[in-house]
Order: C-alpha cells, then structure tokens, then sequence
C-alpha cells in the first residue's frame, strides 16, 4: 500500500493488445480528466507492453498528461504476474491516488493482483465514479475528496458507495461503455515518462501456446436499435420474437442476464452492469423485469420501450412507452405494425 | 503421483430469486429470507477438482468460510464426491471485504499445503471475481483465471484452454496455481446415491445436537472438521474490519420513482399507434 497522497494523480491503466487499445482506456480517460480537474491533479496512463511508445500520442490526445511507458519485449503478451510487477512498480514510485481500469478479461485478472500485493482496495464493476467526503463514525474522522465507488449490488436491490479512506491507491473498474467515450485533442501533447521495472524471465509464469483473438460479431454499442428480451420470454422458443423485431428493425437483438444465464441468447449479446451499456436512439426490453443491474446498462438510451406482462414490473418506471399484455401476442402485433408502418411510409 | 486439490466455494444468497421481501425495511438485506444456494460457478470448480483427481488421484478439498449454516454446501460437496470439508468459521472474520477474505482462505490453503486451487471465476452476490486472483497473489501461486476446458496436468504444470470474451488462449502454468473456472467448463456430476446415504448426516460441531459426541461422528467420516482464526495462524490486522481497505459510505435502496410513460394497448390499434408515433418522432423508419 502506499500511503494517502492528496498531490497524487488520477491514472488509467492504458490497455492494449498488439499494439491496439481496447476502447475502455479511452472512455476512462474522459471520467479521469473530470475527476483529475476536480482535485486539482494531473491525469497519467500507464502504458504496458512492447514497442508500445508510438501509442503514448493517442494517450495524449485522449487527455492524458503524463504516459508512464513500462517498454519489454518480455511485455508483449499479458500475463498476470509480470504485468502485476510493472503496475506495482510504477504505483510505488509515482504514487497515484486513483487508478481506474476497465473490467475486461485482463482488467478484471490484473486488478485484484495489483489490490492485493498493494494491499489497497478495489471495487469491481462500478457504474458511476464520484469525489465526496466519508465520515467514519466509529472513529468520527472525515475524509475529504475521496473516490466514490459506485456499484449495484446484491441483484440489484441495493446501490453502494463505497471508499477506500486510508489504503491507498483508490482502485476500481469500470465496464466498457460506461463512460463517454473520451474526445480527441489532435496535436495535443504530454509528457512521456519511460520506466524500468526490471521484469526478467521468472516473472513470466505461463507457457502461451496459443492466443486466438476474434473480433465481437456482436456490436451492442453501435446498434441505433436495440432489442433486448429477458426471463419473461419463458424459453428459447419464444425468445425468437426478440430476434425477429430486431431483424424487421435493423437492430441489434440482446438480452438480460437472467436471459444468458437460462441461454436464450450468449453472453455478447448482455446488457447490463456485468454485460455491455448501450445508448441507442431506441431500446425494447421485452419480458424483462428491470433490474437496477440491467437498467444500469440501458438506462441512457434516448427512447425506452418496455413490454411486460406485469403492470408493475420495474421496467416500467424507466420507460418512455409501454405495453402491458402477453409478450407473445403484443410482439408479432408489433412487428405486423411496423411493417405496414413501413411500407406505408416507403411507398408515400 | 497425486495431487492436493482445494477447492474454495461460497454459499451465496440467490440472487436470482430475490423478492420484495429480501429487503428490509431500512434498505438493508433480510439475507435470512433468501434461499442460501451453492455458488454455481463453485460447482464447475469442484468438477474440475474431481475430475483431476479421477484421472491422476490425489484428494479433493472443499474449503468455504462462513457460518455452520454454510456447511450445507459442504456436505453437498460430499455427496459429489469430495474426500474431505472444512468449514472456515469465525466472528473475528466478519465484515471482511475481498482483500481479507482471500487473506483468510489462503491461510486455509497454506495449512493444506496445496499443489492445485480451483475456484469459480467469480460469485452471483457481489460478482467481484477478485478472491481467486488475490488468494494466488498471496500464496505466490501461478493465477490462471477463466478455464474453459481442462487440457491436462501433467509435469509441466497445469495446461487450460481460457475464454477470454473476445477469444481464447492456450497456456500452461508451473505447479502449484490456481485456477478460477467458468460455468461453461463444464456440468457439475450429480449426487451419488451412496455418498449421499452417508454425507447428508455430515456435520461440523456447532451443528450437533447436544449429546451428540464429535468424535463418534468423527469415527465414522461424519465430522465436518471447523477451523478458526487461530488455527489458521492469521494476523488479526489482515482479517475482518481491520483488514479490509474498503469501507461502505452508504447503501441505498433501489425505489424507482414512478413512470412517466405513455402506455399503449396490447391491441393491433394499440400498436400501430405505437409504431406511428416512434416513426413520427424519427426514432424508427
């Protein structure tokens, strides 16, 4: 752990594979920017791998300050270890007060090593990052401009902040799409600050025999239309009307957890605080009670429909329009009036 | 040669089947009025320990921290075929977050003197997915997180393919490690009827009626062994309160405000109205 540091910056652990960013880091940049501003600190990066330092200027660009370059051939995959030792070494010799990173596969395997051998505390999952003041009553000590983890939890019944007041660095990740996508300043420019973590070959623990990468055939995040089905549907029989309204829209068909969880549809088509957030111009959620785990993940979307057979499903106090009937009439209706809609607009 | 196989599993409220009534009054969790269920990802973890086990022997033990209540999932674990379970159980481990929770099974694991941990990837009550990874971090272990199919154990170490979300990867880890595994690693073998005849009357001590004498059930492989704090040698500074470096500001109980929305009829006229509107306001068509 390092000790609290109030003249510590704001950092985003920069992620990227084969010389790509994933598009976390960039969204963290424009929550990091805000949060820096706020206490008055500078913003940094930290960017791990090999021949990565062409990559600093995208950083830069994104609102970055400072790139801390961890630069090693033995760096150019992801393993837990190593990437752990060069993250701790930059952590303890700069001191940064928050680190955020996005809760991917390698987020959310590099975090909880890099809390651990910080002894720090990590929140997983955030939905919403914020500076405020914790009062400990027990001890009636206040602490000033802390970072407030914000997350649903317990199936989400419940939302909680919480702190991490005195073990620092402050820790959490955040799921892709969560945060606005940061904008780029082109030309802006920042200091790049090289690091020598000393990684040797005992830190790579893993024999890699194979990585197969594919790119998502799922793009929630740019679909203009989303409709998304949830437990409601009863089976996967039914589940199909989910998919023919978004094919007869053009848009992209999702699901709840629970819609996963009972495999009515894969885990790359979740919306929700553990699956994807989407902004689309409209979402349809059908059959799906709306919990605050999945209206986290939808909750920004411009126009909401909801269609439920329960009159005081959840869903409801989040949508703009609702239908409250049989799904498995109320959609193929839908779908016979949207195509005479249609056509009656294309042939006026 | 065999292998010291642990598994580390959770009894998890089900979130799945949370009601009105989970909740109390002040926003709180009424955790009693939740079915307590096996965390499934748990489960996978366990078959992998067996099948391990099966294919190059060895033992198979299940570790959870909890409550006596929480030695349900251990006898369960019995009934599946774990040689042996031990329940974690003490009040100095309340309100430990994920740093001291995985402080406190590794001791666990450390007193066992493990070749090979297998957790579930992560548990449905907080999906945090962080006591795996930060139980290897302490114990020095290789972390092997996501495993989606068991290739083999070998000399080598242990060779997984790992689903990655955006793909998978191929990579063997040097012995001892743990592993975190995903639910689609495969499906949990069920009960075997003659454990089950036997297991279900398992019980750790605090579980026994009185009269009942523990070593007699110990005699006959009945005694779910109980370890505290103490006999896992842990630093009260790492455990409960003291050792966990997140802390909650508050809790707030989700009540939506009411809609606002504009309710159509599940009628043919209802939605063509509806779709009307949407293609009016641009925001379909």
């Amino acid at each position: 752990m390092i000790e609290v540091n109030k003249q510590g910056e704001v950092w985003v652990f920069a992620e990227q594979e084969e010389g790509h960013f994933a598009e976390v880091p960039l969204e963290l940049l424009s929550k990091g920017r805000e949060l820096a501003d706020q206490l008055g600190v500078g913003l940094g990066t930290v960017l791990i791998g090999s021949g990565v330092e062409g990559m600093a200027k995208t950083l830069f660009e994104h609102g970055s300050d400072k790139v801390y370059l961890v630069d090693d051939a033995k760096l150019a995959q992801y393993q837990t270890a190593s990437y752990t030792k060069a993250v701790c070494h930059c952590i303890e010799a700069y001191k940064p007060q928050i680190l955020l990173v996005g809760a991917s596969a390698i987020g959310r395997d590099l975090c909880p090593t890099v809390a651990s051998t910080m002894k720090c505390g990590l929140t997983a999952d955030c939905t919403d990052l914020q500076i405020g003041t914790h009062i400990e009553k027990r001890t009636d000590t206040t602490y000033e401009n802390l970072l407030y983890q914000i997350r649903p939890a317990f199936g989400g019944n419940i939302i909680a902040t919480i702190v991490n007041p005195q073990r620092w660095p402050q820790m959490a990740t955040v799921r892709e799409g969560v945060m606005p996508m940061s904008e780029a300043t082109p030309g802006r420019e920042g200091e790049l600050v090289r690091v020598n973590t000393g990684i040797t070959e005992d830190d790579l623990k893993l024999i890699i025999h194979e990585i197969h990468r594919e790119a998502s055939k799922v793009d929630l995040k740019g679909a203009r239309i989303v409709v998304a089905g949830g437990a409601g549907l009863g089976n996967k029989e039914n589940f199909k009307h989910v998919w023919d309204l978004a094919h007869c829209l053009g848009g992209t068909a999702a699901g709840s957890r629970a819609a996963v969880d009972l495999g009515y549809i894969p885990h790359d088509h979740q919306v929700g605080q553990t699956g994807t957030t989407v902004r689309p111009a409209l979402y349809i959620a059908i059959g799906i009670s709306g919990a605050i785990q999945h209206t986290a993940g939808m909750k920004e979307s411009a126009k909401i429909l909801a269609i439920n057979s329960d009159p005081k499903a959840d869903i409801f106090k989040v949508a703009h329009y609702g239908i409250c009937g049989d799904l498995n009439e109320v959609v193929p209706m839908l779908i016979k009036a949207i195509r005479g809609g249609m056509s009656v607009k294309t042939n006026g | 040669m065999g292998y010291n196989i642990v598994v580390c599993a959770k009894q998890v409220p089900d979130t799945k089947r949370i009601t009105g009534d989970a909740m109390k009054e002040d926003g709180t969790v009424n955790r009693a009025a939740l079915p307590a269920i096996f965390n499934p990802e748990d489960l996978n973890a366990l078959e992998t320990a067996l099948a391990v086990r099966d294919a190059h022997g060895g033992t198979v033990t299940v570790v959870t921290m909890g409550p006596p209540n929480a030695c349900e999932i251990l006898r369960d674990s019995l009934c599946r075929g774990a040689d042996k379970a031990i329940l974690v159980s003490d009040r100095r481990a309340a309100a430990s977050d994920t740093l001291a929770t995985s402080y406190i099974l590794s001791q666990a694991v450390r007193k066992l003197n493990a070749d090979l941990v297998f957790c579930g990837r992560q548990a449905i009550d907080g999906d945090t997915a962080q006591v795996g990874p930060q139980m290897a971090e302490k114990l020095g272990f290789t972390l092997v997180t996501y495993l989606e199919e068991l290739i083999n154990v070998g000399n080598d170490g242990i060779r997984v393919k790992r689903n990655v979300g955006n793909g998978w990867e191929d990579v063997t880890a040097k012995l001892p490690a743990l592993v975190t595994v995903l639910d689609t690693a495969n499906t949990p073998r069920p009960y075997m009827s003659k454990r089950l005849m036997k297991f279900k009357k398992a019980k750790c001590a605090l579980e026994l009626a009185e009269g009942v004498c523990p070593d007699a059930m110990a005699e006959k492989g009945l005694l779910i062994d109980m370890w505290d704090l103490d006999a896992l040698e842990c630093d009260m500074q790492w455990v409960g309160m003291a050792g966990s470096p997140t802390k909650v500001n508050r809790i707030l109980s989700v009540v939506l405000a009411g809609g606002d929305y504009e309710e159509f009829e599940p009628t043919e006229a209802g939605a063509a109205k509806l779709v009307s509107e949407l293609i009016e306001e641009h925001t379909i068509g």
